[in-house]
């Protein structure tokens, strides 16, 4: 493996650490949105801050891009509470007409500017190696990697110091505020937060992967489980998983590495929307499967327990009858039917069903468990 | 010294000829339609659904290029559609069988589909002639570009999508109003929802054209905001938003051509947003202004009422209801945010009080009579 | 007396992934009875009605609208949700919510025309709201909310009725105009079947009781059905109120 190629994964990984951290709680917070809000309206605070200092690589522009970050979520909450819009609508109002200011100032003042829209939304990650970091003269580096390494610490230390708080003004604002923990604070923290990895993550990767890492590991991580700081190091660890397969991914088709890396995440969450172990649509499947037999078996005991020493039970506890009572098709009445012999719930005699000790018992269990 | 006629033949000019005359149609047509079903997606809460879709169109017109190298509007629209429409399914099928909210799995789809995209657009770009130009006003909306034919074929398609809302309009109303009660009542819900979905998909898909990916989502959402403000029946909501977005089309294409350097598609979406707000302070519906005036008008009566019925109960300590008082005596017993003078006039304009001395007011029989009706509607103190 | 089943519920089995939420429920409403379906939370009362009128999948069970299947019955049935069910900042007036009861009768692309707006208002009378016919929904109170639901139900001049807890979070007047209006219902014949939450009322508003805790724990008339030892079966040992009925029936 070569530098630049190392220097790559270097930041890919950081970047996909640096989203996903506060992406975990603007998934549960269900803002997720706001990620893609915030990622394309602060081009309007990048512009404008460049028309004032005229260098593209002023850190002012981070300041600027991250103010603009908390004025969209500012004015969305502000739509909101005229309660003439709805949350969802008010996101799709703002963020497009801020972009669009931008992108006319930019074809206005700044034709020339290498601040085009293609590499706002997709970013190019291959030339990251090659904007280099000196100090004192000294090549330590790229400055991608030393801009995502401290957002990614800002964003680490952040959680660790508001960790309780994040915890319960996601999970109940009203509590929090009750409790004196200034929800709204907490809210505003983690929108500078997710603006500021933005911006930063803008110039290597674009708004789409940072999006991407923000949302989708999240989602996937809370579909295998459902405790946080579990939640929190397994969205970490599958974005940086995405991020270097994605990169190798991207090396052998030679495509996009920012689109390789998004399309990682995307398959990860797929699997795990099939096979995880308690959610996954594929596990939960075979467990209804299970269940319906077991359930089944139990319906079948409990009906020949009840009809058994009555008149009906001459046609009641008929196998041909359990099609017409219970909405059983005679093919899954037969599967049920015979796995009731095999456990030794049920015998058949003359094409009458009775039922067994074993049954009758299963029969009260199954009664008593439904009191 | 300009000559402003010809300034005016110029702008004739430029007002009338067929390129600006084709994308501003185009821009219409496609505003009033995005603008159209925005509604439906905008009241079942599917606002960003704008967003998504158009991002996940991607995949489907790269494919289309890939597969067929063609640049036809058509092809591309069509794999842009498909590939927008089983988006829609795949946020569907997320909602619907796991736990996650509706706009994270609006977020997943949205970043997925469209890192897909971005993988095989890479793929193309190695193809020697490959043009990404075409690709390229998908991406960031060129309405610029838009031909006679791209206008025929967005004009037909918005006349199927009307057609089809027109036809089942009631029907459609009630599953995004009462989805439930739509299936008891025997109608086939998920048939219907599939429709819409269509046209959405459909809308956002033809609209990609005017103003490109990232700002789909004001073109569905503006217009339809903006609609709500002005009316309270969805009828009229639904027709307003496509005059709205229509609007916003043709003035968007207009000032494009009129301003050097000025993109139509952020134009457009400035105009439709800026009309949106500007309808929430003035819609005559529920309009911000009108809250706000309602509610002054509301305190000047609550003012007038307190004034009315002060001056009242100081006349009864007297035991003579038409006892005067001085407006220093009425101000005494008011809230203290309350004009009593400016009362007094109006109070004086309704025949309830009238000026005796120089500063001293008293009741008239009508204005007793009043107050006793105010008193007892307080709580039956009269 | 040989009266026409308007309900036949037999075997009925509901799950929630792997709890039971109805089970092997059977239950049998005549023609022309006001019933109340009582439970304790989570018994499965709403489970119930949607599992009859087919809104959630059943596991085991059948259900007979008189005689014959839902599919082939849904013009003889109505249905009044729960108030939360719907978003009522929805731009709509009140007499347009009512009119979408006759939709189905008016067929798939016409529209309402004089006749159907007459039958609604008729319907908004019944329940005195018709000074509010354009108004829009979202003015509306809760119990003004409950009345243009059960004015839906109305206009659709069905023979069987199901209620999902009409008298919740509605105010005095409206609950007595409302069971007014269902007593009218009965004499006319018509089937009211109600989800209801106050148990201190069902003797006094109806006349056939279904009590639910997950099974069915008993369905019949009033008189015989709304006992102690019923009671307690479906509500384990919370029942405080009977200390009350008890005394005063000693009284």
């Amino acid at each position: 493996m070569t530098s630049p190629q190392l220097e790559i994964q270097l930041i890919a990984v950081l970047v996909a650490v640096a989203c996903t951290l506060p992406g975990v709680f603007l998934v549960l917070r269900r803002s997720a949105m706001l990620s893609d809000a915030i990622s394309h309206s602060i081009l309007l605070g990048i512009v404008c801050a460049y028309f004032i200092v005229r260098d593209l690589s002023s850190p002012i522009l981070v300041g600027a891009a991250a103010a603009t970050g908390v004025l969209t979520v500012a004015l969305i909450q502000a739509l909101e509470r005229t309660r003439l819009v709805r949350n969802d609508a008010a996101i799709g109002l703002v963020f497009p007409a801020l972009f669009s200011m931008a992108v006319i100032l930019i074809a206005q003042y700044a034709r020339t500017l290498h601040l085009d829209t293609d590499s706002v939304l997709l970013g190019e990650l291959a030339f990251a190696p090659f904007n280099r970091f000196e100090i004192l003269g000294r090549d330590v580096g790229p400055i991608s990697a030393w801009v995502m390494g401290g957002i990614l610490l800002l964003n680490a230390f952040l959680i660790c110091l508001f960790y309780k708080e994040l915890k319960v003004a996601t999970f109940d604002p009203e509590f929090a505020a009750a409790q004196g923990l200034a929800p709204a604070l907490i809210h505003y923290t983690l929108m500078t937060s997710v603006s500021i990895t933005a911006v930063g993550a803008f110039d290597a990767v674009g708004s789409v992967l940072v999006v991407a890492l923000m949302i989708v590991p999240p989602a996937t991580a809370l579909l295998l489980s459902r405790r946080l700081p579990v939640i929190i190091v397994l969205a970490a660890g599958l974005g940086v998983a995405a991020a270097l397969l994605g990169y190798w991914l991207a090396h052998l088709l030679d495509a996009s590495i920012a689109g390789s890396m998004a399309t990682m995440c995307g398959l990860f969450f797929f699997a795990a929307y099939l096979f995880a172990p308690e959610r996954g649509l594929v596990t939960q499947f075979q467990r209804r499967q299970q269940q319906k037999i077991e359930f089944a078996l139990r319906m079948l005991a409990i009906h020949l327990a009840q009809h058994e020493n009555l008149p009906e039970a001459a046609t009641e506890n008929r196998a041909e009858h359990l099609c017409e009572h219970i909405r059983w098709d005679k093919k899954f009445a037969q599967r049920v039917v015979r796995q009731a012999i095999q456990a030794g719930y049920v015998t058949e005699h003359n094409s009458r069903l009775i039922l067994t000790d074993e049954g009758r018992k299963l029969a009260e269990l199954a009664v008593a468990e439904l009191m | 010294m300009r000559d402003p006629t010809g300034d005016a033949a110029t702008l004739w000019n430029i007002l009338t000829s067929p390129t600006l005359l084709t994308v501003a149609a185009g821009a219409a047509v496609l505003g009033a339609l995005s603008g159209t079903l925005g509604c439906f997606a905008v009241m079942r809460r599917q606002s960003l659904v704008g967003d998504a879709v158009s991002h996940a169109a991607l995949p489907g017109i790269a494919l289309v290029f890939l597969l067929t190298g063609t640049k036809s509007s058509l092809g591309l629209l069509i794999g842009a559609g498909i590939a927008g429409w089983l988006g829609m399914l795949a946020v569907l099928a997320i909602t619907r069988t796991t736990r996650i909210p509706d706009d994270t799995a609006l977020g997943v789809i949205l970043a997925t589909f469209f890192g897909l995209g971005l993988m095989l657009l890479t793929f193309i770009q190695k193809i020697p002639d490959a043009n990404q130009a075409g690709l390229d006003t998908y991406l960031f909306g060129q309405a610029a570009t838009l031909l006679r034919e791209d206008v025929m074929l967005v004009s037909g398609a918005a006349c199927v999508a009307f057609g089809l809302l027109g036809l089942f309009w009631k029907e459609l109303k009630l599953v995004t109003f009462d989805r439930e009660y739509a299936r008891t009542v025997g109608f086939p819900v998920h048939g219907l929802e599939m429709l819409l979905t269509v046209l959405l998909v459909g809308a956002i898909v033809l609209g990609l054209r005017t103003v490109g990916v990232v700002l789909m989502s004001a073109m569905v959402v503006a217009p339809a905001a903006a609609a709500r403000q002005w009316t309270n029946r969805f009828s009229r909501m639904v027709l307003l938003a496509g005059v709205f977005g229509g609007l916003a089309g043709t003035a968007g294409a207009i000032a494009s051509s009129l301003v050097r350097h000025l993109p139509t598609g952020p134009m457009i979406v400035l105009i439709a947003t800026g009309w949106a707000i500007a309808s929430l302070f003035i819609g005559s519906a529920h309009g911000l202004a009108w809250r706000w005036l309602r509610m002054r008008l509301l305190q000047r009566k609550l003012a007038e009422e307190a004034v009315l019925v002060n001056l009242y109960e100081l006349a009864e300590a007297h035991g003579d209801l038409e006892h005067p008082h001085g407006e220093g005596a009425i101000k005494a017993l008011s809230p203290p945010n309350v004009s009593v003078p400016k009362a007094l006039q109006v109070l004086k304009k309704q025949q309830l009080v009238r000026e005796s001395a120089k500063g001293t007011w008293a009741l008239t029989d009508k204005g007793i009579a009043e107050a006793r009706n105010l008193r007892s509607k307080e709580g039956g103190k009269a | 007396m040989n009266q026409t089943i308007a309900v036949e519920v037999s075997d009925l089995t509901v799950a929630y992934q792997s709890k039971p939420v109805l089970w092997d429920v059977d239950l049998i409403v005549p023609q022309g009875v006001l019933m109340a379906i009582v439970g304790p939370n989570g018994a499965g009362k709403t489970t119930l009605l949607k599992a009859i009128l087919g809104l959630v999948p059943v596991a085991a069970g059948q259900v007979r609208i008189f005689g014959k299947s839902l599919a082939e019955q849904r013009h003889l049935v109505s249905y009044v949700p729960q108030r939360g069910s719907v978003d009522w900042d929805f731009p709509t007036t009140v007499l347009d919510v009512v009119l979408m009861g006759l939709y189905r009768s008016i067929g798939w692309i016409r529209r309402p025309n004089k006749e159907h707006r007459r039958k609604a208002l008729e319907a908004l009378e019944k329940v005195g709201m018709a000074a509010f016919a354009h108004r829009q929904i979202s003015q509306l109170s809760g119990g003004q909310q409950q009345r243009v639901f059960l004015a839906r139900a109305l206009v659709q001049q069905a023979e069987l009725f199901f209620m999902d807890e009409p008298f919740q979070g509605v105010d005095a007047t409206t609950e007595r105009a409302i069971i007014a209006l269902l007593q009218e219902l009965r004499s006319k014949q018509k089937t009211v079947v109600v989800v209801h939450h106050d148990l201190q009322t069902v003797p006094e508003y109806f006349d056939w009781v279904t009590l639910i805790n997950v099974r069915r724990i008993a369905c019949g008339p009033v008189q015989e059905v709304f006992t102690e030892k019923n009671l307690r079966a479906a509500y384990g040992g919370r029942i405080a109120f009977f200390v009350e009925r008890q005394a005063e029936g000693q009284k």
